[in-house]
């Protein structure tokens, strides 16, 4: 082996933060021989992707946009995640947060009083809680697997969506298209900006910032998540309530996810549409682990991610690269992420192959 | 007997390998004849396993060299170790549990050698001639432990052996199952195959072994005859200075009884797992009652009940009590209120969290003496707590920041025992307290239990070295298949009885009446 | 329901269950020897993107199989490098496969969706295929799904009875135990997950080239997911893997049975089954953990270094 791993005994700091940075660098590197590839001038592609959509306040404001869900989403599965519950069903539970406000929300369009409003949000919340409570209960009760038991949810979360807006929810007024009515103006999340779409949602985002912050790094419920995750046999030794911590851990990520899914139909978009979400909930699961499970690195990683969003739009318009390269780029980042953590507990070595057998042969010439 | 004149079959000289932080072994001289019974004497941590290997080609050595029947050698693995006629039976088992004894030793033996069905015969022959009896196709997980180094050892004997080294052989064995090992090793010995046998267990060593190398600090403190030595010698060569620490201690009885099981009887749904029937104790409050027994007899099961990790339904709530109180259906935490105090075997993994640090350990499981208020951690308190465990105690590390996996075995497990010490427990039980831990540590904890004994606390010990046992506890038992043997006085108990009652020669006691 | 119907159903029934079968039987040897590798979704759409696109510009379908193959087994050793010789979280690396995989393949289909392509035709064998209610099913499929039966015998085999067999279990069990006999514990689980790598690619390569000759993005609809979990209902043992996948792709046809019986379900309501029927298999299968300690391997997921 010329290229050898050799432990570092303990965890490396520097590397610990650094990782996240170099994966992006890497990312970005391996983007640029992409486009290369592809006959589009890699500087100006990436500028396209990363500067360009965040150069004027409109910008700014549509990055806070599309950040918010993903931060939302993605702090929830921090606290999941803490507990190594690997709960992949962000994306179902958003879903099913916007398809239980919307049910209610077109049912109330007329409703005049701001109550309209927190009746949805709170209905968007419950129902996302509700259905990661359901991956809760078949991993408690019959040890199911949570990552195919969430998986499958997603599918089925989606399907249902699909269902109530062909059928049940959707429009009778709106030419057949697969679309819900309009929400009344007393359910919209208000505007904060005159120009540009953040609403009073980014209220919700920092406050859901505090609040997993505190849980995690402070409160002693966060240290049983932590020990859970880390050891399960040791927070089981000293009586830590393992099916409770996961009830929990999987209510609030549901929770957090489905406000997400019901301040998008409340806000952004204003109705309930297949389109509810491109992949926040997947996108969320990057974005927790690029910002180390941690709510501080979370809130940048999913401003990177907001921006790839953006920059994908904007780049399919201008250059007609694919959308996809969003996701493209989502994967790679994992991928390089992981792979530079090796350097978090391991120190590259060259190692020469002939310089061992000099070592050997120099001490059996003393030992004759 | 080894002739003397003989080219000797395996050669050390000077070998050394370092580890990050340590030097393992430090230009070791070894030399073993052709039918000679060799001894590798050290205490935990002297350098015996990174020695043994570099002979069995896990790893290499830094510097030195070996012969091997008077060629020099370069082992580079386990597979050109067995090509030369080396063999090896570990202390933690190499065995697949899923699998057949057949295929176990398939598998070791390489494509060469035929299929399971094929060796099926060849290994009923061996194991009848060396008197270890076996049955080819059954499942591994089905056999007991001592079964299963059979199986170990029968593996090392298919492959035309020369020298078979033995990692701490009796550790897993009762008294009377080491006595038939011995039995099998003399005779393979007169064979002419050399035996290495590690050990820290004098007794074992004088009655088996030819000659011994002592190992101390990673360098060789001597060599002798075992026959020829005295304890005080060997004792001397093995520890140095700190043959002085190992102490005596004088046996109490206790007052009041604070624990007290009752018929406690348990069925393990783990196919792999062992199940209890009646066990009837009591330990009393200023008291140590030791436990002994081999692996697999339901010490994990009954430890877990005792701490809480099982709890038993309803009905059963009064099979466990603490002083009175019934705490059998209680979870950890309620019984650590009512005073409990619990050391696992695993140190890592168990009772601390390798990633996290010192301070987050003693957090752990001292929650509930002040740490936590409205939910919220109080970080003083915790730095306060994990700073006088680790200054008490002697604990060596840099701060209370540092990860628990940071520190040597016996180092966390002085944090561990100091950790539960500190928060004053009525009942403290502990599981193999010195495993893996070197001599120094182990006095120090060793005093540590005999002060709290003193202190008025009741101790359970539970321990697979019986000279522990011997040393510490003032009431002894032991646990076979389920059982527990009836307590009796420690100085009333030869190590003949113990090893009688680890195997099951006991009757059960009158669960209202024991001793 | 008449002779014919039930033909077609078990027809449709092994048609729909072979790419599962295929996933899983790589997925099998793969966690058989201590490796999860929850990529397969990335996996398998990477080979259908592949497999298409070179089948349609070379016109030999057998070339797109091989390569969608090789696609497969490209990502398959991404995964083993950062997750057994990097040694990261075995679930984390998995799920990075996924998305990058479902990423690229959306990226490099872009410009190949709804491109038509003259996919794999049944070859009925004279005589067998004529047998009722099971001719249909075993004997007028195309060559893919006959290469899938071969395929699971050679992979029975191989566990059942061979002694590659038996060290791939050994490394699953206990790696520090096969590593100390000797075996080498690294090559062994690395080449399981390029043999997984290579199954998820022709599982896609038959999506995209028989099953329903086209590329559209996520065709696999959650296949991949489904094939872990079959790995799980199968209790790691090949002949329930078989029964499980058919199954499977029962659950997935049962709306050719509801418009065999006239009834009316909504179409995305009928598209929910097999990730309900997923989830209820799951349910009854985990809940014995007893099962679950007998039969799964012991070291799953474990992250391992050589040398402790």
């Amino acid at each position: 082996m010329l290229l050898s791993l050799e432990p570092r005994g303990q965890q490396s700091r520097l590397m610990l933060w650094c990782s996240p940075l170099l994966a992006a660098l890497l990312t970005l590197g391996c983007g640029s021989l992409l486009f290369i590839a592809l006959g589009h001038d890699p500087l100006q592609t990436l500028h396209t992707l990363l500067i360009a959509p965040i150069s004027d306040l409109y910008g700014v404001s549509e990055l806070l946009v599309k950040a918010l869900p993903i931060l939302l989403c993605a702090l929830g599965l921090a606290v999941a995640y803490q507990a190594r519950i690997w709960n992949i069903g962000a994306e179902g539970q958003l879903l099913f947060g916007a398809l239980a406000g919307s049910a209610l929300a077109v049912n109330i369009i007329d409703m005049q009083s701001h109550w309209a409003l927190v009746l949805i949000l709170l209905t968007g919340t419950f129902a996302g809680a509700a259905w990661a409570g359901l991956t809760a209960w078949l991993r408690t009760r019959f040890n199911a697997n949570e990552i195919l038991t969430s998986i499958m949810l997603n599918y089925i979360a989606l399907n249902l969506l699909l269902f109530c807006v062909h059928g049940p929810l959707k429009d009778p007024a709106g030419y057949n298209f697969p679309e819900s009515a309009m929400f009344g103006d007393a359910s919209r999340l208000p505007l904060l900006m005159e120009d540009g779409r953040v609403h009073a949602g980014v209220y919700f985002a920092l406050l859901a910032l505090v609040a997993v912050w505190v849980l995690l790094q402070k409160s002693f419920v966060g240290f049983q998540i932590k020990v859970l995750g880390l050891d399960k046999r040791a927070a089981g030794f000293v009586g830590f309530r393992e099916k409770r911590l996961i009830w929990l851990a999987l209510l609030i990520s549901g929770g957090l996810a489905g406000l997400a899914g019901v301040c998008e139909v409340t806000g952004p978009i204003g109705q309930l549409v297949p389109q509810v979400s491109p992949g926040y909930g997947y996108a969320a699961i990057t974005v927790a682990f690029l910002g180390r499970l941690n709510p501080i690195g979370i809130l940048f990683s999913s401003l990177l991610m907001a921006l790839l969003y953006i920059g994908g739009e904007s780049a399919q318009m201008t250059l007609n690269l694919p959308q996809a390269i969003t996701q493209l780029f989502q994967g790679m980042m994992l991928f390089f992420l992981l792979a530079c953590d090796v350097l978090i507990l391991y120190r590259p070595r060259l190692k020469l192959r002939w310089a061992r057998r000099t070592s050997t042969t120099a001490v059996t010439a003393g030992a004759l | 007997m080894p002739s003397p004149d003989s080219t000797p079959r395996l050669q050390l000289r000077q070998i050394s390998k370092r580890y990050p932080g340590c030097l393992a072994n430090d230009a070791i001289d070894l030399s073993i004849a052709p039918g000679e019974i060799h001894a590798l004497l050290g205490e935990n941590g002297a350098g015996k396993s990174t020695l043994m290997k570099i002979i069995y080609g896990v790893t290499q050595a830094d510097a030195g060299e070996m012969l091997w029947q008077g060629q020099r050698v370069n082992i580079r693995n386990p597979a050109q170790a067995r090509q030369l006629g080396i063999g090896m039976v570990f202390q933690h088992f190499s065995l697949f549990e899923t699998l057949s004894v057949a295929q176990n030793i398939a598998l070791a033996m390489g494509a060469t050698a035929g299929t399971p069905k094929q060796l099926e015969p060849t290994i009923a022959d061996v194991s009848r001639r060396y008197g270890m009896a076996l049955e080819p196709e059954r499942l591994v997980h089905s056999l007991s432990i001592g079964e299963r180094q059979r199986v170990e050892i029968i593996r090392c004997l298919m492959q035309d052996i020369r020298l078979l080294i033995l990692d701490e052989p009796t550790s897993v064995l009762t008294p009377q199952e080491a006595d038939e090992l011995f039995i099998t090793l003399r005779r393979l010995a007169a064979e002419g195959c050399s035996i290495l046998f590690i050990s820290h267990k004098l007794a074992e060593v004088r009655a088996l072994c030819h000659s011994a190398t002592v190992l101390r600090g990673g360098r060789v403190a001597g060599h002798c005859v075992p026959a020829e030595c005295s304890d005080q010698q060997l004792a001397q060569m093995m520890v140095g200075e700190a043959a002085a620490l190992i102490g005596e201690y004088p046996k109490v009885s206790g007052g009041a009884a604070y624990l007290q099981v009752n018929g406690l009887s348990w069925h393990n749904p783990d196919p792999f797992g062992c199940s209890l029937s009646d066990i009837s104790l009591q330990v009393r409050s200023g008291e140590i009652v030791g436990i002994a027994g081999v692996a697999g007899n339901g010490q994990d099961e009954l430890l877990a009940l005792l701490s809480g990790e099982q709890t038993l339904p309803r009905d059963s709530a009064t099979s466990i009590c603490f002083a009175g109180q019934a705490v059998a259906t209680l979870r950890p935490d309620a019984r650590r209120q009512l005073g409990l105090a619990f050391v696992p075997a695993e140190r890592l993994g168990h009772g601390a969290v390798p990633e996290l640090s010192l301070a987050d350990n003693a957090l752990l499981t001292a929650f509930q003496q002040g740490l936590v208020s409205n939910g919220l951690i109080k970080r003083g308190k915790v730095e306060t707590l994990a700073q006088q465990i680790i200054q008490r105690f002697g604990v060596k590390t840099p701060d209370s920041q540092s990860a628990a996996r940071s520190l040597s075995g016996g180092n966390l497990q002085k944090f561990i025992l100091g950790r539960e010490i500190l928060q004053q427990p009525k009942l403290l039980i502990a599981a193999h307290p010195t495993w893996g831990v070197d001599v120094g540590a182990a006095a120090t904890i060793h005093r540590a239990l005999i002060a709290l004994r003193d202190a008025g606390a009741a101790i359970l010990v539970i321990s697979e070295d019986l000279d522990e046992l011997f040393q510490i506890s003032d009431r002894l038992g032991a646990l076979c298949a389920g059982r527990l043997s009836p307590l009796r006085n420690t100085t009333d108990s030869l190590l003949s009885d113990v090893g009688g009652w680890m195997a099951g020669q006991f009757n059960d006691a009158p669960s209202s009446a024991t001793l | 329901m008449d002779i014919d119907l039930l033909s077609n159903i078990f027809y449709a029934m092994v048609r729909c269950g072979t790419p599962l079968l295929l996933v899983a039987l790589g997925e099998l040897i793969c966690e058989k020897s201590g490796v999860l590798n929850l990529g397969q979704e990335g996996m398998m759409l990477f080979g259908a993107v592949i497999g298409f696109i070179v089948a349609l510009n070379s016109g030999n379908l057998w070339l797109g199989v091989l390569l969608a193959m090789l696609a497969g087994v490209l990502l398959s050793s991404l995964f083993a490098l950062v997750a057994l010789v990097f040694n990261a979280n075995q679930v984390a690396t998995g799920l990075a496969l996924t998305i990058f995989g479902v990423g690229l393949s959306t990226f490099v289909g872009a410009a190949w969706v709804g491109k038509p392509l003259a996919g794999f035709e049944p070859l009925a064998i004279p005589y067998l295929s004529e047998i009722p209610l099971i001719g249909r099913m075993l004997f007028a499929q195309d060559l893919l799904v006959y290469l899938s039966f071969a395929l699971f015998a050679l992979v029975a085999w191989v566990i059942i009875k061979s002694r590659v067999g038996l060290i791939i279990q050994a490394v699953g069990e206990n790696p520090d135990a096969a590593s100390a006999m000797g075996l080498p514990v690294l090559t062994v689980r690395t080449l399981a997950v390029l043999f997984g790598g290579a199954m998820a690619g022709l599982a896609g390569a038959y999506l995209s080239l028989a099953y329903t000759p086209m590329w559209a993005e996520n065709m696999t609809a959650g296949r991949g997911w489904i094939a872990l979990a079959l790995v799980v209902f199968a209790s790691w043992r090949v002949w329930r893997l078989l029964l499980g996948a058919y199954l499977f792709g029962l659950a997935s046809i049962l709306h050719l049975v509801a418009q065999g019986l006239g009834l009316a379900i909504p179409s995305s309501l009928l598209a929910m089954l097999p990730y309900v029927a997923t989830i209820v298999v799951l349910v009854l299968l985990s809940r014995d953990a007893v099962r679950t300690r007998l039969y799964a391997p012991v070291s799953l997921g474990q992250p391992w270094q050589a040398g402790h």
